[in-house]
């Protein structure tokens, strides 16, 4: 809260243009994804053209923002509210990865054990009679149909025991994207305490790293998918570790993309002051989320 | 309450801009809000004709009207458009006018955002109503799309309904994020958060309930859309998932979901009924730990949806006994409302008659609830009519009429004129016995076991499901009176004062009707 007069803005064409190009985005992707198995069909390019839309859009709203902001128009309220938005969003997000992990315990905890007769409610199950053979673990390798429907993979990606740690790369994912969270705190400092050269090394070592992050997590879905047969066809295993593995990479490419923007912004245009840097400080929240999110994922995905 | 102080410092704010671009880039709360409502009311004239389509051929038993697939397809897009479409956005409208002007803001907290929520809307809507004229038909699933009837057995177009699910869910979470942030940051001075107006505090609540499930509702879709077209098994059990997991998602988006619909409605009705009542209201505080005990519980009860699947014994007992818990702080709020109205002097206008309807009415949705939350009794009552007999009843008496309330209360202060007492009477009645006739018969015929969901039934369920119809077409017809009501309006009648009803209460009545482009230019002084 605070006194003086409020701000009101103008009318603006930014949000009709938004909400245009996310109906030209999810239209052209429904009738990619629906025509997969049509050559002929050029619905991708419906699929682009609202891509590129929502792009321009999005470019051409957020300098209108900085402009403003940089205009000195933005009141001490707003600059609130915009604090706040982002708080409220990234909770958003973390529901959103909520739902994922919901599924991961509830297969690994109930629905898996039950399939192959476990428990009292194991006992009851009409899939005993289905696939008597099944039988529970996890990683689910063999899946209950034996890969009559769905492909069976020879390998999970879990921990491989101490002997062959080092050649993990989840493990040097984590250690590159924990050290992220650390560099980007310390381009935080360095802004706040007016080292603008700090703040710059120290955010293009958080983008390099998140850049080494997105790579390593490429070559494991390589590796998953040319030497272990683990692809998203692969039953439930695969399917949460996919879904859940690469939604957080693409917030990390999300994320990183933000940090990327910011640290072209600090040094193309000398934006950002100490005590007045929230599209900074926005980003590296989400970075730090993304990080969290990830210390989930290694704990619940890749160890347990 | 002082008046307020117009200070403007740019002409450019005087008054809204001219022609279509006024509600093509509008940033104004009150733009917004109303084309929410203009929006919803689309939609609900939409939907009813869905409904419509369901009574008529519903009215002997017998196919007469319609395919069966073409019944599902009514069904199902019944209940999507007037949950995402009709009440949903109405609340958001209404948020959108009252809450900036309740608190003392100027406008809505991110309102460029504020019109990107809104516009989202009519393309997503216009996405999922296109899908009815697309190879294989509109989704046919039901409204709550279970698991491998919307995936494995899918019609193409529940691609299309994904993405549009997914679009409706990014503008639900913005406005709602918008909504937060307005009550959080731009309470004027005074307005302490135990001082903010009920309907406020209400959809305060209602707004994180949003964004803490839509993105769920987000994920579920997503796993659907996985597995639908990329080979993953979240909902195949072959593959080592489980259909029933779609259900516990879908109900964790799903529980929460239907207090999105009632808590903004209990805001709305605590106004009302403390105006013509002539008395403060009986308890605010417990009022507003109420609202805030039922939204926590709306997370540890989704299972009730859920007890014939066969779910463990310990789960059934746990949720059967979360769920009547939610009837403690539900009695809370009924039995203030009545104390408010309890020795008050009460007038009976419009909107008055609304809320003591969604008074009794919505008491008599909460204790089939009731009913239904009991496991040994839900096994027989699940998929009944009895169930469509409930949760009309809490939404058509509870939730739309909140919002018809809300609009003849409101609206002297949104267009400046009074609407017509005697045709709102009018139109209160025809929807009360409309309402009555079409859903309390389905009670029977739901104890009497017709399932729900069959363009068909057996010959003994004749008699009530064409008392049934009969109530549906005179509800239905009845809000085409509504519609004129609203248009005769907004065109003219008689001028509203500022204070419009005279135990009105709040900082809305404390400017002109209708209320200035731009309510607060500065924060008001609260007493």
């Amino acid at each position: 809260m605070s006194g003086g007069s409020y701000y009101v803005p103008d009318q603006s064409r930014f949000p009709i243009f938004m909400a245009f190009s996310l109906f030209v985005l999810v239209m052209g992707a429904s009738s990619t994804i629906n025509n997969l198995d049509d050559p002929d069909s050029n619905s991708v390019y419906i699929l682009y053209s609202g891509l590129a839309c929502l792009f321009l859009t999005m470019f051409f709203w957020f300098r209108q923002v900085i402009k403003e902001h940089l205009a000195g128009l933005d009141s001490n309220q707003l600059k609130q509210s915009y604090v706040y938005g982002m708080a409220w969003f990234i909770f958003s997000e973390v529901m959103f990865f909520a739902a994922f992990f919901g599924a991961l315990f509830y297969v690994r905890t109930l629905a898996v054990p039950w399939l192959a007769g476990e428990g009292s409610k194991g006992a009851a199950i009409t899939a005993v009679e289905l696939w008597p053979a099944f039988e529970s673990t996890w990683p689910v390798i063999t899946t209950p149909d034996k890969g009559a429907e769905f492909d069976l993979a020879e390998k999970s990606m879990t921990w491989p025991g101490w002997d062959h740690a080092l050649e993990w790369l989840p493990l040097w994912n984590t250690i590159v994207l924990l050290s992220s969270s650390v560099t980007v705190h310390f381009a935080h400092l360095g802004l706040k305490n007016g080292n603008r050269r700090r703040f710059n090394s120290f955010l293009g070592i958080t983008v390099f790293l998140a850049l080494i992050f997105v790579g390593l997590q490429a070559a494991e879905y390589y590796e998953a998918y040319a030497h272990y047969g683990l692809t998203l066809n692969s039953g439930i295993y695969g399917s949460t570790f996919f879904m859940l593995t690469g939604f957080h990479g693409f917030h990390v490419m999300m994320g990183g993309f933000m940090l990327a923007i910011m640290l072209a912004r600090s040094v193309f245009a000398g934006h950002f002051e100490e005590h007045d840097h929230f599209g900074f400080e926005a980003a590296s929240w989400y970075w730090h989320f993304v990080d969290v999110v990830w210390v989930m994922l290694f704990l619940f995905v890749y160890i347990l | 309450m002082s008046a307020v102080i117009e200070n403007h410092h740019d002409d450019h704010h005087h008054g809204p801009a001219k022609g279509i671009t006024r509600w093509l880039y509008t940033t104004n709360h009150k733009d917004i809000g109303t084309l929410y409502l203009w929006f919803s009311f689309a939609m609900f004239l939409i939907g009813g004709a869905m409904a419509m389509v369901i009574r008529a051929e519903l009215f002997q038993p017998g196919m007469q009207i319609v395919e069966p697939e073409f019944y599902n397809q009514m069904i199902t897009l019944h209940g999507l458009i007037m949950i995402f479409g009709g009440v949903m956005p109405a609340f958001v409208g209404l948020a959108n006018w009252l809450v900036p002007m309740m608190i003392g803001a100027p406008d809505m907290a991110l309102p460029r955002m504020n019109n990107l929520s809104f516009w989202i809307l009519p393309f997503a809507f216009f996405i999922l109503l296109s899908s009815l004229f697309m190879e294989g038909g509109a989704p046919n699933f039901g409204w709550t799309f279970y698991a491998p009837l919307s995936t494995t057995y899918a019609p193409p177009s529940v691609t299309f309904f994904i993405f549009s699910v997914h679009i409706m869910g990014a503008s639900s979470i913005m406005g709602a994020i918008n909504v937060v942030v307005t009550i959080m940051n731009m309470r004027a001075p005074g307005v302490d958060l135990m001082k903010m107006p009920l309907f406020v505090w209400s959809w305060l609540i209602t707004a994180y309930l949003l964004i803490a499930v839509m993105p769920v509702l987000a994920g579920a879709v997503t796993m659907m859309l996985m597995d639908i077209h990329f080979g993953t098994s979240f909902f195949n059990a072959a593959g080592g998932g489980d259909p029933v997991l779609f259900q516990h998602i879908f109900w964790f988006f799903g529980h929460p979901e239907v207090y999105i619909m009632i808590l903004p409605a209990f805001g709305i009705i605590s106004h009302i009924i403390e105006t013509f009542s002539r008395k403060q209201l009986f308890g605010y505080s417990s009022m507003v730990w109420a609202m805030l005990s039922i939204a926590i519980l709306s997370f540890v009860v989704w299972a009730h949806h859920m007890f014939t699947v066969g779910l463990p014994l310990a789960a059934e007992i746990f949720f059967m006994w979360a769920t009547m818990l939610i009837a403690v702080p539900t009695g809370v709020k009924v039995f203030n409302w009545v104390a408010t109205m309890f020795r008050g002097s009460i007038t009976f206008e419009t909107p008055m008659l609304f809320a003591i309807a969604f008074v009794v009415l919505f008491t008599i949705g909460g204790l089939s609830g009731l009913m239904l939350a009991i496991v040994p009794a839900d096994f027989q009552y699940h998929d009944t009519y009895f169930v469509v007999a409930h949760f009309h009843y809490v939404l058509v008496p509870g939730a739309i009429f909140s919002i018809m309330a809300a609009v003849y209360y409101w609206i002297p202060k949104w267009c400046g004129n009074m609407y017509d007492e005697r045709l709102g009477k009018l139109h209160f009645w025809l929807s009360f016995v409309g309402v009555n006739v079409t859903f309390f018969p389905q009670h029977f015929i739901g104890l009497a076991g017709m399932p729900r969901r069959y363009p068909d039934y057996a010959l003994q369920f004749a008699d009530w499901n064409m008392v049934s119809s009969v109530g549906a077409f005179l509800f239905g017809f009845s809000q085409i009176l509504f519609l004129f009501i609203v248009l005769k309006t907004v065109m003219g009648g008689k001028k509203a004062t500022g204070q419009v009803w005279e135990g009105a209460k709040g900082l809305e009545w404390t400017v002109a009707s209708p209320a200035p482009y731009h309510t607060f230019s500065t924060p008001p002084k609260i007493d």
